[in-house]
């Protein structure tokens, strides 16, 4: 079944060397993931094993040192980078959610999750409909008006990865995404990224350390000294 | 697309208007300068305008009167009145001093004019109050600003006069306020020496054998004589004919007379260009060093607010915003407090303005002038902050 997902996430042999020499360090030796779209895996490993720099490499903020990455069916990196225009890959094709929410603290959480649609140039009316649309289907929609310091860490979560889902990307990356969060709300999050995974047949990769929600995941890649193993997981609770 | 900057100034309103309010205040020290030296040539034009004059003569090789002393014989003004296109001509004399009233004093330009030479050139053209001098001795009329009242009592050298009138807007380049007495009271306030000065004088040339000659009875008497009165005049005022052309009138005298005459341009010319020239430098220093702090302060906040907003910016840029967009945000905001700042200085301006003790002429060409100023300083100041957002890895936004 994986390896017919096309339009989700396809990574193969990818590396990332920093620096050159005698100095240098290879982040990742050898990566293979494959991510289905409607699909969300774990990618867990130790601190200083690759995580943060397969996810900057997948969410085209750094460049990769060799390999291939596909996304949503379209070939990004071969070698080189295969868009010119990454910025708008990032803002078009890739979702991010981080450890921390990060919303804009200065503008509400409508306009925090309708700003990524206006940037692509949709009208405001079109966006902030949108936004709402995400808003109530994640179960926020009764602090559309509100601040993000008026949210409770929960609520922060879910506008941002109504914020990531906006612009309906194939692909979703979520660094760490229930760290702050409590037992119950970091499954909740869990049960609200695999929801909208469904949903909108989003691939959405979760980096964590969490031991909470490692047994959600149906499928684990992980990762060690630059290398990825895969490994079937529980997939406890989201049937 | 949403005004990010605009929301975001929204959001810490607070901050922005409590430093825009600081910023304004600066503002307004700065275009309080500039009218400083705007009321600077306005005084000298006003003197220029009010002594009524389209000719200054004056001693030879001299800037007189304002610029330099100047010194000529009071009968001058005859011989000039007879030359043709010359309508009126009158002797005038200038002198800052301090003139008492009981405890206080004030400096001011005392002026000395003929009587009852109304519409003469160096009268003062209007009163708002009283009369005009028509006594040879005693009486004055002083400008608003001195602060003098009719009736008062005002001592000027050794002698009381009394204010029978009262002008407005006739002061010094340097914005001191005039007072006009009869012109033999302003001759002998420039030279009178006091009474043991005169004693000594007359006993050193009695004692001079030059002027004790047997056989010349009273020469003696006649040197003292002429040592006790001062035939001099700072300068003569004249009013030209109409359809005549100063420099054509100018250039005879100048020749035949061996006095030295200014028109209207070239005294306009003296007194902006040579008497305040130097207090324009010390303005202009001054208006750099505001700007400069200015900015200085925009840079600041708007550096400091960016800094504070890293982790937000890596976030817009993580998920595609375009660093025109970022730069606009901080651009925006910049100017944002520059309009706030340039709002409250130009309001600030507008209110101290009338308090300070010289005058203060807020000129809108000043106020466009400042405006523009405020737009390029924050741009400039604007450069730092959007040059530490652009630097801004988006990669910061991602753990690890």
């Amino acid at each position: 079944m994986v390896e017919q997902a096309v339009d989700g996430i396809r990574i193969e042999g990818l590396r990332k060397r920093y620096g050159s020499g005698d100095t240098a360090v290879d982040a990742l030796r050898h990566v293979d993931m494959q991510v289905a779209p409607g699909e969300v895996v774990g990618l867990i490993g130790p601190s200083g094993s690759g995580k943060s720099t397969l996810l900057k490499c997948l969410g085209a903020v750094i460049e990769p040192s060799g390999g291939r990455m596909t996304l949503g069916g379209q070939a990004i990196y071969a070698d080189g980078w295969r868009i010119p225009d990454l910025r708008s890959l990032r803002r078009d094709r890739i979702g991010f959610v981080f450890q921390a929410p990060y919303l804009i603290p200065f503008l509400d959480v409508t306009d925090n999750v309708a700003l990524l649609p206006m940037l692509a140039g949709l009208p405001n009316g079109e966006a902030r409909r949108r936004a709402r649309e995400l808003l109530e289907a994640l179960d926020v929609a009764h602090r559309a008006s509100a601040m993000p310091a008026q949210l409770s860490g929960g609520e922060q979560q879910r506008v941002s990865i109504a914020r990531a889902l906006v612009n309906r990307p194939p692909v979703i990356l979520a660094d760490e995404p229930t760290a702050p969060l409590d037992s119950e709300r970091a499954l909740a999050v869990i049960r609200i990224l695999n929801q909208m995974a469904r949903q909108f047949d989003t691939a959405i990769i979760v980096v964590t350390h969490d031991e909470k929600i490692i047994p959600t995941f149906r499928r684990i890649y992980h990762i060690r000294d630059g290398r990825t193993e895969e490994e079937a997981g529980e997939g406890r609770g989201f049937e | 697309m949403i005004s990010l900057a605009g929301r975001d100034i929204l959001h810490a309103w607070g901050k922005f208007v409590f430093t825009g309010v600081g910023l304004g205040l600066l503002i307004g020290v700065t275009l309080t300068m500039a009218g400083v030296y705007r009321g600077m040539v306005d005084d000298a034009r006003a003197l220029l305008d009010n002594s009524g004059a389209d000719l200054w003569v004056v001693q030879q090789n001299t800037l007189g009167p304002y610029a330099e002393s100047s010194s000529i014989q009071d009968d001058v003004y005859r011989s000039l009145l007879g030359m043709p296109g010359v309508a009126r001509a009158a002797n005038v004399t200038y002198l800052t001093m301090q003139v008492r009233q009981g405890e206080r004093d004030v400096r001011a330009m005392v002026v000395g004019v003929v009587p009852g030479g109304l519409g003469e050139p160096g009268q003062p053209p209007y009163l708002v109050a009283g009369r005009h001098l028509t006594r040879g001795h005693y009486e004055a009329v002083a400008d608003l600003a001195s602060g003098f009242r009719l009736g008062d009592r005002v001592q000027i050298r050794r002698n009381q006069y009394t204010v029978v009138g009262l002008t407005r807007r006739m002061v010094s380049s340097g914005g001191d306020p005039m007072i006009f007495i009869p012109l033999k009271d302003a001759q002998e306030a420039q030279f009178l020496k006091d009474n043991d000065a005169i004693v000594r004088q007359r006993r050193r040339t009695a004692e001079n054998p030059a002027f004790d000659r047997p056989g010349v009875p009273g020469l003696l008497d006649a040197v003292i004589a002429t040592q006790s009165v001062n035939p001099y005049v700072n300068a003569v005022l004249v009013q030209l004919q109409p359809g005549f052309d100063a420099e054509e009138i100018a250039e005879p005298i100048r020749r035949w007379q061996r006095l030295q005459v200014y028109t209207r341009g070239q005294m306009e010319a003296i007194l902006v260009g040579k008497l305040i020239a130097t207090s324009a430098k010390q303005i202009g220093m001054f208006l750099v060093i505001l700007a400069i702090v200015s900015a200085a302060i925009v840079a600041f906040i708007i550096y400091t607010l960016t800094l504070g907003k890293i982790r937000e910016i890596a976030v817009l840029k993580l998920i595609g915003t375009r660093n025109r967009t970022i730069a606009g945000m901080i651009l925006q905001q910049a100017l944002g407090l520059g309009l706030i700042g340039f709002v409250v200085g130009k309001i600030s301006a507008t209110i101290w303005a009338p308090f300070f003790p010289k005058y203060v002429l807020l000129v809108p060409g000043d106020a466009a002038r400042g405006l523009l100023a405020v737009v390029v300083i924050c741009i400039l100041a604007s450069l730092l902050a959007i040059r530490a957002a652009l630097k801004v890895d988006p990669a910061e936004a991602i753990g690890g």
